[in-house]
């Protein structure tokens, strides 16, 4: 099933472009790249969705294409330099450093087994996601949780599990009304 | 994440600076105070702003609209709880609770311009005539000073202002002189499965009363099916009080927010006087007016009134009969569920369509009435599952179809019969974040109730069978729970010795301070109350215009 810019933008519209979970804060900066941070470069918006579209590969199931397309546009609108969008540059730049001491390659470079395999060893598979939490609680609330959430709050995602105006996503009210397809 | 945390989420930096812009002092001349901004307070300010001068104080914040999206994605993530999605918890919103059930309180309501409308369902329905004559016609509890025939054109006028779609094709509710304002929203594909199994058990379903838009209704937006109503509807398409508190508004109210009124002050003629009111800053205001309206809900309006407590009125305030933050009610919840072997189409929206109101007049001394509900959001919605668990790819997908698809499930909502030891009381030793007293609920149900849950269970569960559903759960006398619905607290009754309020909502003590909310439900019936309390409040707006008009 092809994730198209559609269901990037239906996703955003459910979630919203600017700030995330963070109320009442909007483009506090306007800090759009890298700031360093324990001596390390944070990663800029080209190299967030790089490895964001490498994670959303294993986090989507097999059926979707479209996935590169869908997750720029998706973090085009979640990159605004809110507190969120800031959250997640961070999170990903602990994925991204975790990918280079245990695999000596950026995530986008490994395999799909290595990828899936890293991002358990973070732990954020087992992780509720909280994010002021551990590392693996940030990487599940940053990373994980923001591409399923992107996933399965447009309507292909939904379809993909049976419901094509799911819950974040204004579909209309004559949805519910119908019989199975 | 707690409460108190996310309350702090909240303020940054940039509020933090605006609110200092922000002129929280009194209003000079007002004719009226108005403490609460939810839909009671707003319904009475809007009535009265275009004639008189009406300040609203509200304990909590205006909330930006333009949070909406964020706060419903706080309502589908793990690790938000529902009381944080309008910033509930911490010490501002500290309690406790005593007796035989825990109470959930700040999952019960907002505080905020809005109240807790800004959470809430919006089923909205009409007390049936029966419940204003307990007494008399069940031979349980007191009757109403008023009746269904005083109420009936507020109730209708309630109706227009809320923004009600339903349709007249309920043989059991009151008898009504108009259409609603909007068509009814059509029964969805799992009532059409419901309709089949009760047909064959001779049992009726008709359509339901929504405040939510199912055409473009007030200038606002029609639903377009977010499915997250509870706890926020993003597109403004489910009535909440904001509407109202923004018209006051406009016709000149002045609303001010975080300002908890602390106590109301009086003088010795039993009048009140003044609100006295906090700030963010640290700052102490009175607010003087002619007449005031207590708004605060059906647990911040007792406790508002005991913490009022003065030389002269010892036991607190407008508490001659004693009866303040007594026969604390609510609805019980009353459900059942389960799976079908075929789809159900479930969680494309979040609110009902079709409910069943046969046997609500069944009741009599040891049967409660009770209403039946038709779900549209049985089981798991699969975004939220999704986000829990260590499953991804293709295992998560397969998960998901597997876990979404064929749930059914009914709920419902069972009267609880008003008893004295069911109370709002000041805890003993505990304060908010102001250092007053904090309110302590001490709930308890009794057996009328209770049997009437089980006679309920047993109607879902003939209904769920004849479907052919795996019945899975079943929320009984033990696993029942509140509706967040606060009754009763400061009864309306024609006795000073047995009520607080007179039939037309004013205190029996003070000549100048009226009650708007559930708090003034003698008994609770098994509707939900907002519409009453609606029509209660636009009765109440047109008992204090009469009232100033008469020259006080
Ligand atoms: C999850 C949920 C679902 C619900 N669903 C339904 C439904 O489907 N149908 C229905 O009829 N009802 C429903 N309700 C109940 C409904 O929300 C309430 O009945 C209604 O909001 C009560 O209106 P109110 O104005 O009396 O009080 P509220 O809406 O609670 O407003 C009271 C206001 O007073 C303010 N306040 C409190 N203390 C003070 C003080 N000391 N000083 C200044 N301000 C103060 C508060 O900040 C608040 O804004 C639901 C409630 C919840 C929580
Ligand atoms: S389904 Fe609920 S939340 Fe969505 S638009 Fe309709 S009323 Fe609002």
């Amino acid at each position: 099933m092809e994730l198209t810019r559609r269901d990037a933008t239906a996703a955003l519209a459910a979630l919203g472009a600017t700030g995330g979970v963070a109320l009442g804060v909007r483009r506090t900066t306007d800090e759009r790249r890298g700031r360093p941070g324990d001596g390390e470069e944070l990663p800029d918006d080209e190299a967030v969705r790089t490895a964001m579209t490498a994670v959303a590969e294993t986090m989507y199931p097999d059926a979707v294409s479209g996935i590169d397309s869908f997750v720029g546009a998706f973090l085009d609108g979640r990159l605004d330099g809110s507190p969120h969008g800031e959250g997640i540059r961070a999170a990903v730049a602990e994925v991204e450093s975790a990918a280079r001491s245990w695999d000596d390659a950026p995530v986008a470079d490994l395999s799909p087994a290595d990828r899936d395999e890293l991002l358990r060893e973070l732990g954020a598979d087992v992780a509720e996601e909280n994010p002021d939490g551990t590392t693996a609680e940030r990487v599940r609330y940053y990373v994980v949780n923001e591409l399923l959430l992107a996933l399965y709050s447009s309507p292909t995602g939904g379809e993909l599990v049976g419901i094509e105006n799911p819950q974040g996503h204004p579909g209309g009210a004559e949805s519910y009304q119908r019989g199975p397809p | 994440m707690s409460g108190a945390e996310s309350v702090g989420d909240e303020r940054s930096a940039a509020d933090a600076d605006a609110d200092e812009a922000i002129d929280r002092t009194p209003v000079a001349d007002a004719d009226v105070c108005v403490v609460g901004a939810g839909p009671a307070g707003a319904l009475v300010a809007d009535r009265l702003a275009g004639d008189r001068d009406v300040v609203i104080l509200d304990a909590g914040p205006r909330f930006d609209p333009e949070d909406r999206l964020a706060r419903q994605e706080r309502a589908i993530r793990p690790s938000y709880g529902r009381p944080d999605v309008w910033g509930m918890g911490g010490a501002r919103d500290a309690h406790e609770t005593a007796g035989d059930r825990t109470y959930p309180l700040n999952h019960a309501r907002v505080k905020g311009v809005g109240g807790s409308t800004l959470h809430w369902q919006g089923m909205v329905m009409r007390l049936h005539e029966e419940d204003f004559n307990s007494g008399s016609e069940r031979g349980v509890g007191p009757d109403w000073p008023i009746d269904y025939d005083d109420l009936r054109p507020y109730y209708a006028e309630a109706e227009r202002e809320l923004g009600v779609s339903g349709a007249s094709d309920n043989p059991y509710a009151p008898p009504r002189e108009e259409p609603h304002p909007m068509p009814p929203f059509e029964p969805s594909y799992s009532d059409s499965l419901f309709a089949e199994a009760c047909e064959s058990l001779g049992i009726d379903m008709h359509s339901v009363p929504n405040a939510r838009n199912s055409e473009p209704y007030d200038d606002r937006s029609p639903c377009v099916g977010y499915g997250t109503c509870q706890p926020v509807c993003p597109s403004g398409a489910k009535y909440d009080a904001t509407v109202h508190v923004e018209r006051a508004e406009a016709a000149g109210a002045t609303v001010i927010d975080r300002a908890p009124v602390e106590q109301l002050e009086h003088d010795g003629d039993d009048r009140v006087t003044a609100a006295v009111y906090a700030t963010p800053d640290g700052e102490r205001h009175r607010q003087e007016a002619d007449a005031f309206v207590v708004a605060a809900g059906g647990v911040e309006t007792p406790r508002l009134l005991l913490l009022s407590a003065s030389d002269r009125y010892p036991d607190g305030l407008a508490n001659g009969s004693g009866h303040v933050g007594e026969f604390f009610m609510d609805h019980l919840f009353v459900g059942a569920g389960g799976t079908l072997d075929e789809p159900t189409r479930q969680n494309h929206v979040g609110f009902y369509t079709s409910a069943c109101d046969q046997f609500y007049d069944e009741a009599d001394e040891s049967q409660a009435p009770f209403k039946l509900e038709f779900f549209n959001y049985a089981g798991p919605s699969p975004v939220e599952m999704a986000l829990t668990g260590d499953d991804w790819g293709d295992a998560l997908a397969e998960r998901l179809r597997d876990g979404y698809g064929n749930h059914v499930a009914m709920g419902g909502l069972v009267e609880q019969l008003p008893d004295a030891e069911s109370r709002v009381t000041l805890a003993d030793d505990r304060t908010d974040d102001r250092g007053n007293p904090v309110p302590r609920i001490e709930w308890t149900v009794g057996d009328r109730a209770l049997d009437t849950i089980e006679r309920a269970n047993e109607i879902q569960v003939s209904i769920l069978e004849e479907l052919g559903a795996d019945v899975e759960w079943v929320a009984g006398p033990d696993a029942t729970g509140p509706a967040y619905h606060h009754m009763g607290t400061t009864r309306m009754s024609d006795d000073p010795d047995r009520g607080v309020v007179d039939a037309d909502c004013r205190t029996h003590d003070l000549d100048n301070c009226w009650i708007a909310s559930s708090s003034v439900f003698p008994t609770s019936g098994a509707m939900n109350p907002t519409l009453t309390i609606a029509a209660l409040a636009l009765r109440v707006g047109d008992d204090v215009a009469e009232w100033l008009a008469d020259g006080s």
